[in-house]
């Protein structure tokens, strides 16, 4: 084992943790829960909102 | 500010002192760049003072927009939205007053010791070492009123733009403490730890990632907060939002080699930078579509909306130069590109299109709700479509003409006669470059009557309100 076998499980370690984060980002599971954090911004309940009619009927 | 509504919760005064030094600060830090602009057209504007030069002027001017421009803007917007994502007060008024004035006195201390001559020489952090052991303290400040709030926040989750804002402050806090490890010799002057080499790739991995995390994740925040809020609608995918933040973090930290094509750098780490510019391409773009597509099924507000207008078009100017960056970091463009005008051309399509118009949609966006009106009801919105109008004409014909500029000095430095000599002297470069230098002034003065439309804008909307928002001051 010499370095170049380390930086080639440092790309493989790199890719891993890559789609693990769109894996976990786009699973089914947290969909609705990413929706709502998507709306954060207007939680805030200080200003006046203008919730548009056509406000995320299709989310993508 | 007495006369100003109070918020029953959040803390707006200190937004307020900053959205208004974002403003005169804006002024000033372009103002001197239009100076040097004029003066590499008309030399003479120096007036024979060594205090006025263009090489003493020009840390100025950069460290004026970057650090006192963008740094308040970054400062409000982190403030105003970090307080009305977690619907928390800010962790401590002691230290958002303490930043608030601490930040003046280190840009204060700037435009004194620079035009003096003071300067450590690294670019984007001239100041001296008791300079910058004070930056250290106000960040430090900044990063535990930040990630105060956050720990004190009703909300479960933390929204995107904080992630942004948070990797800015513990970025920025790392390179800067580590770029500017250095040994005084007096009060006013030290020599940097780093030799050689490695003194220019440490450089350049604060420069590159001051890009990477002062003026682009910073100011990402600023677009999914205030794209979002001003469009009425919910950023595109926040799941992509995910994916972005985490890929453009972990990627920009590598790429700060490209500035060293061809120099002493061993080969493997420019081709190392070249590679991560490039691949940095992707989470640029993926951010900067998730910021214009969430417009998408409400395209007809931008023909009302100069707000939105002075947002969507500061994202495609993004879009464009974080195309060019990574075309540039490819060394075989770089051969042509390095150290001529198209440099500074692709610095400003960045900084004047991409960096200044978010913000300044922002603090359109921002300012009137800090004085009691509701978000983008500025005092006349038809100055405001003046100011987009300047605004876009300077950057267009800044960009243009350093391009034209770039292109021409590229090529006329490598042109080689048969018998292997240089067929133009330096000079002879220079004097093809003077019609782009007008162009370029001109393109600047655009930018800074925009700015001055917009304080005008800005001081007529906080006089208007006042009256108005004293009935609100009887339950404050």
């Amino acid at each position: 084992m010499d370095i170049n076998d380390v930086k080639g499980l440092g790309t493989i370690f790199a890719m891993i943790a890559f789609l693990s984060i769109v894996a976990w980002a786009y699973s089914r599971s947290r969909k609705e829960r990413f929706e709502q954090d998507g709306n954060m911004p207007f939680d805030d309940g200080d200003d006046v909102v203008m919730p548009s009619p056509e406000r995320r009927e299709n989310d993508e | 500010m007495s006369t100003a509504i109070e918020h029953p919760t959040y803390d707006y005064k200190v937004v307020r002192q900053f959205a208004i030094m974002t403003v005169v600060w804006g002024i000033v830090g372009t103002a001197v760049g239009l100076l040097i602009a004029l003066q590499l057209y008309f030399p003479a504007l120096n007036f024979d003072t060594p205090w006025l030069t263009f090489s003493r002027l020009r840390p100025l001017h950069t460290n004026a927009v970057i650090f006192a421009f963008g740094g308040c803007a970054l400062f409000a917007t982190s403030y105003y939205v970090v307080q009305r994502t977690c619907q928390a007060r800010l962790f401590s008024d002691t230290l958002s007053t303490f930043t608030f004035w601490g930040w003046q006195a280190i840009i204060v201390a700037a435009a004194i010791t620079l035009p003096l001559g003071y300067t450590s020489s690294k670019e984007y952090a001239e100041l001296e070492w008791p300079i910058d052991i004070a930056i250290t303290i106000v960040m430090l400040a900044y990063a535990i009123n930040f990630f105060g709030t956050i720990a004190k926040r009703k909300q479960k989750h933390i929204y995107v733009a904080n992630w942004f804002y948070g990797a800015f402050i513990i970025t920025v806090c790392v390179l800067h403490v580590f770029n500017n490890l250095e040994v005084p010799v007096h009060a006013w002057k030290s020599y940097s730890i780093y030799a050689g080499t490695i003194d220019a790739m440490v450089q350049w991995w604060y420069g590159h990632n001051a890009v990477g995390f002062y003026l682009t994740a910073a100011f990402l925040g600023i677009m999914y907060y205030f794209v979002p809020k001003q469009a009425g609608r919910p950023v595109y995918s926040y799941r992509l939002s995910i994916v972005h933040f985490w890929a453009l973090i972990s990627i920009y930290v590598w790429a700060g080699a490209h500035h060293l094509h061809y120099t002493a750098l061993p080969d493997w780490a420019q081709s190392a930078g070249m590679v991560m510019s490039l691949i940095l391409l992707a989470p640029s773009w993926g951010g900067m579509i998730n910021g214009i597509m969430t417009l998408s099924g409400a395209w007809h507000k931008l023909r009302t909306d100069p707000v939105l207008r002075f947002l969507v078009v500061s994202l495609s100017f993004y879009g464009m130069s974080t195309f060019e960056g990574p075309m540039m970091s490819i060394k075989t463009v770089n051969a042509l590109s390095h150290y001529t005008d198209w440099t500074i051309g692709h610095v400003h399509s960045g900084a004047l299109g991409w960096v200044a118009m978010v913000s300044i949609g922002a603090l359109y966006n921002m300012i009137p709700v800090l004085y009691g009106r509701e978000q983008g009801q500025m005092y006349s919105v038809k100055l405001i479509n003046y100011h987009f109008i300047l605004a876009t004409i300077g950057t267009v014909l800044y960009i243009a003409a350093m391009w034209v500029n770039g292109l021409t000095q590229g090529f006329m430095w490598r042109a080689v006669n048969e018998d292997g000599t240089l067929t133009y002297s330096f000079v002879e470069s220079l004097e093809a470059s003077y019609p782009g230098y007008l162009v370029r002034a001109i393109g600047g003065a655009f930018f800074v009557a925009g700015m001055c439309i917009m304080a005008y804008n800005v001081y007529k909307t906080v006089r208007q309100t006042e009256p108005a928002a004293e009935p609100k001051l009887a339950n404050s």
